[in-house]
Parts: structure tokens; sequence; C-alpha cells
């Protein structure tokens, strides 16, 4: 092994010479290995430029503020972010939250349910809703963009009529289901549980992606699909299981969001679904599959929160920053195309 | 006579009103090099895919050392030690050398890390990926850890090829393994091909490519409109008499 390791230069085959590659081509290459360099980059660029255009940016409470915006759409991302590895895309995931959001708090509220059973009633449903998108993608091999399309539609409709589009107030439903909302202090800064629980799903998510057989099945499956199934790998099963668990992680989502808005609001996070595809495309996850991070799309949810803050702040009217989010997604993606074009 | 390692009886294959094998016989002997020529549609690819477990026949059977086998996917196939190099590679670009190689057959952690965490044996994976690349002498590939997008066409091959004579415990499939090559890489794959034949294994090479075939090959096998045509010896008979059997010209001796 070692041997090997270190008798690099020696045995190179002709025409592969890493020192006469240019900056960009260089470049290239290194966004190539670490997708998420690119995310984390505009971060840390956004946030200083942001720091020196107003003296509240960088203030705890400021910040508190971002964690807090992001969470939901962090969450969602995560969901997200593992079915477009597989190449698929789901436009379902907010209906899907704004759905288990309805369910746990309205099943609570009429029945007097506590909020341990609530819960998990809501993650039953979640994962049952993803299951059903992963099945009509899988079984009747429609493409997840169709299939998505259609369960948004119909999940929302069983929003509004198991919600009779009234939203259910924080007070009928158990402390259980808004104790994501509460808060503690570091620091002076207040940080709410479902800020945490996003970033322990982040991490947990991102774990299985790197060191599991599962996370190289779904890399694998969006990759090439048929070479996949030609090496072994139960692609349905994959794809099933990659829909069931994005299910899961939005009915989380749900429970962030109903501690967020202290409330369950059937007209909640009507356009999260796409802001968190557009967190994972900021955060380098091609829409290709294949190649991306969860971590990414964290950053690509904290990009966005962080552009719209700081614009803000700035007092840049709310257009010019719903145009910035814009042109954001756009370079993203044109980044992506030119990484994927990466000669050997 | 010698028992044939894989074997194949009256196989047939619809597709609607398409016959792809009209009752296609293959036999595989230990230790041998079996090439199986053919034009196009003369059903290479369906009796491979059939093999290979990739496509389920309508009729016949396969048998393995003699017994009688239904593979249903290609995990089946695997599991009897058929490994398929396929035309396509089936590899993952993104994914690095050793991924490759273990992919769907990853080895995990031993103790807790592996049980609960599910946490895959990496270092253990590149090692054994590094072994089984150095084994077939496959010396232009460095690093088990670079993604095989970065590779050339032939290293690309070596990976695939690497990968089923790791595991492959009976018998190697290998579909145009030369296709897409220059002439020094085609030469290198039909090096790994021989030396997988000499550590045992027997092989089943599909290829368009005569003289390839007839260096290389201890029997040829010519399918020809979804049937076994002819099995001849390579030592004994022209290439162009063997392409006028593949094409219907001249009739099987």
């Amino acid at each position: 092994m070692s041997t090997t390791l270190s008798a690099k230069p020696s045995g190179n085959p002709p025409g592969a010479p890493e020192a006469r590659r240019s900056p960009l081509t260089r470049l290239q290459h290194l966004l190539h290995a670490q997708a998420t360099i690119g995310p984390a980059v505009v971060l840390l660029v956004a946030v200083i430029v942001f720091a020196l255009l107003s003296d509240r940016f960088l203030t705890p409470g400021n910040i508190s503020l971002i964690v807090q915006q992001v969470a939901v759409v962090g969450t969602l991302a995560v969901g997200q972010t593992i079915v477009i590895l597989t190449a698929g895309i789901d436009l379902s995931c907010g209906a899907i939250m704004v759905l288990t959001s309805i369910v746990m708090a309205k099943v609570a509220a009429d029945t007097g349910l506590p909020g341990v059973p609530a819960l998990l009633l809501g993650f039953v449903v979640g994962t049952l809703c993803g299951l059903l998108n992963g099945v009509l993608v899988t079984r009747l091999k429609l493409p997840p963009f169709i299939v998505t399309l259609g369960t948004l539609n119909v999940f929302f409709a069983l929003n509004l009529w198991y919600s009779s589009s009234a939203t259910i107030r924080g007070t009928d439903m158990p402390k259980l289901l808004l104790w994501t909302g509460q808060t503690f202090t570091i620091g002076g800064t207040r940080i709410t549980y479902g800020s945490i629980m996003m970033v322990l799903l982040v991490a947990a998510m991102a774990f299985a992606l790197k060191n599991t057989a599962w996370g190289r099945h779904v890399y694998a499956t969006g990759d090439d699909a048929e070479a996949a199934r030609l090496s072994g790998i139960r692609t349905g099963r994959v794809l099933l299981g990659v829909y069931a668990t994005a299910g899961l992680v939005y009915a989380v989502a749900a429970w962030i969001l109903i501690g967020r808005i202290a409330s369950a609001s059937p007209q909640a996070g009507q356009l999260d679904n796409l802001d968190s595809i557009t967190a994972v495309v900021i955060g380098g996850t091609s829409l290709f599959g294949g190649r991306g991070a969860i971590v990414g799309s964290l950053l690509g949810a904290l990009i966005v929160g962080v552009f719209r803050n700081g614009l803000a702040l700035a007092g840049v009217d709310v257009l010019w920053q719903t145009m910035a989010v814009g042109v954001l997604i756009i370079v993203a993606v044109s980044l992506d195309q030119w990484i994927r074009k990466v000669k050997p | 006579m010698t028992t044939p390692v894989l074997e194949a009886r009256g196989l047939v294959k619809r597709y609607g009103r398409v016959t792809a094998l009209a009752g296609a016989d293959l036999e595989l002997l230990p230790g041998e090099i079996l090439a199986v020529i053919g034009d196009n549609g003369a059903g290479k690819s369906s009796l491979i895919k059939a093999l290979s477990g990739a496509l389920v026949p309508d009729e016949g059977e396969i048998l393995v050392d003699g017994q009688p086998v239904s593979f249903s996917s290609p995990i089946d196939a695997r599991r009897a030690g058929i490994e398929t190099v396929h035309q396509s590679l089936a590899v993952s670009p993104s994914l690095d050398i050793a991924a490759n190689l273990f992919l769907g057959r990853e080895r995990r952690r031993k103790g807790v890390l592996g049980t609960v965490f599910r946490m895959l044996d990496r270092a253990g994976m590149r090692e054994e990926a590094r072994r089984q690349l150095d084994a077939l002498g496959i010396m232009t590939i460095q690093n088990p850890g670079q993604a095989v997008e970065t590779l050339s066409g032939g290293q690309r091959q070596a990976v695939a090829v690497a990968r089923a004579a790791a595991f492959g415990s009976r018998v190697v499939i290998m579909d145009e393994p030369t296709a897409a090559l220059g002439v020094r890489e085609s030469r290198a794959v039909l090096d790994l091909v021989l030396q997988v034949r000499d550590r045992g294994l027997p092989v089943i090479l599909i290829s368009h490519n005569m003289p390839h075939v007839f260096e290389v090959a201890d029997r040829v096998h010519i399918q020809r409109l979804g049937r076994r045509k002819a099995v001849v010896d390579p030592k004994s008979i022209s290439m162009s008499d063997a392409v006028a059997i593949m094409t219907g010209a001249l009739e099987a001796p």
C-alpha cells in the first residue's frame, strides 16, 4: 500500500502532465473533486460583504434570525438532495410538509392525542407520501418531475380538505409539537431546537451518504442507473428508499415549521419546494444526478438566507433580493455544467 | 467428456415478433477462452445477457457445472460465480476505482461501527482493490481512490476486468472488451484476458474483431440467426472461412 501511494510520478502515463494545466483547468479539477468549495467560498464572501455593508448583520440576534429562517428550507433540502442525487426531483416536498404538519396538529387538537403519538403519526404520513412518489417513479416508470408535480397537487388538496383551510392555533396543540420553536441561549445568541435538529439531520445524512453502502448506491443509481443495475444494485429498492426517507425528512421539516410559526397553517410553505431545490442547486449538487453533497445544500440554504437578510439590512427592495437569488441559481447551474465537462 | 462449466440449451427469447434467440446452445469448458462471434442481430448480446442474468429467456435452460439454474437478475448470476464485463462497462464514473470494484458488495467495518453504524471499510477495500489491480499487472493505475471518470478508456476497461476477475469464481464473460480502444490499449486488454484464463477462470469473449478472436481464443462459437451455427478451432480454420460461416456464405464444417 505505502509503496504504491508514494510512487506517483514515476509511472505516469504520457498525456497526463499535472504541471502543465492552466490555472482555470486546475480550478475546474478542484471544483470537480470538491463540489462544496464553491458554495463555501460564496457564503464566506457574502458574509464579509454584508458585514461591511451593515453593522447589524453580524450581531448575534441577526445570525440567530437567519438560521431560524433557514431551518425549514434547510431540512427540506436534506430530503431534496438525496432525491436529486438519484437524478430525480421532488416538487411535492413542501406539500408533504404542510400536509404532515396539519395531520400532526389537527389530530392532536381534535382528539386530544398526546404529543409523541401525534408526532409519530406525522412521521408515518410523511414517509407514506414519499413512498407513494417512489412507487410511482419505480413501478410506473414515470419521470420524477411529472410524478411529484401530480402529487404536489394531490397532497395540497388533501391538506386543504382535511384542514378545511383553517389554521390550527399553537395553543390547541401539545407542547411537544411547538418544542422546535423553543430557544436556548449560547453567548447571547438565541438558538431554536429546530435549527439544531436541522444541523443534526444534515450531519446524519452526510454520514450515511459518505460512509454506508446505501450512500454509494444512491450516487451510483443517479450516476448511471443501468450500470448500477448491472453491478448488482437493486436500483428500484434504492429509489423507493430514497423517496420514503425524503418523506420522513419532510415530516421532520413539518415539526420545525410548526415551531417556527407557532401554529399549523394549510397555506404555509407554498414556495418552499422551489426554495429547497434552489438550496440544493446553489449548494453544488448536480440536477443530472450522481454528484453533490448534503453539506453543500445546507450552505446553499444559508447563502439564500444570507442574501435575503443582508440585502434587506442594506435597504434593498425585496424584488432585487428575488432577482439576486435567480441570478445565483443560473450561475450555480452554469458552473455545474462547466465542472462536468472536466477532461481526464 | 468433461462437464461444461457453463452450458446453455435451447435458449429462446422473443421480443414481440422479433426472435433474438431461436434455440441457442453454448458450452464453456474449464480453463478455456471461448470466443463468440456473429453478425449484428445474430443474438450474441441476448445470449450473453441470458447467461449473465440480465435477461430471462422464454425457453431453454442454463446449467452451471451440470446443474440447472435459473437467473432472474444479474445478482443471481454473480452468486453462481459468473461475472460479466458489459460493453458499457457498467461502472459508475463519479465513484472511485475501489468503490466501483466493490459496487453492490461493499465490505463493512468490524465491530459496532460496521454492524450498528453500517460504516464501510474504506481502507480495506482500497487495499484489496490495489492488490487486484497488481495481480493483473495493471500498473498504469496508481491510486485506487481516483474517480473512474478521470481514467482513459483502456484504464476503465481494466477496472471492469479487474472487478470481474476479483469476484468471478467460475466464469468471466467479456462483451466487446476492445471495441472502443486503440491499438495499444487493446493489446493490454487482450493480455488481461489471457491472464484471467491463466488464473484458471474460463472466459467467454464476445468480439467483432477477428484478429483478436483468433489470437486468444481456444475455441470459436459462431452464432447465426439466433442459433449456434458451429464451433470451430481457430488453429484449423482460416479467418475468412469463419466469417463466411458467420454470414451464411459457407456451410458449417
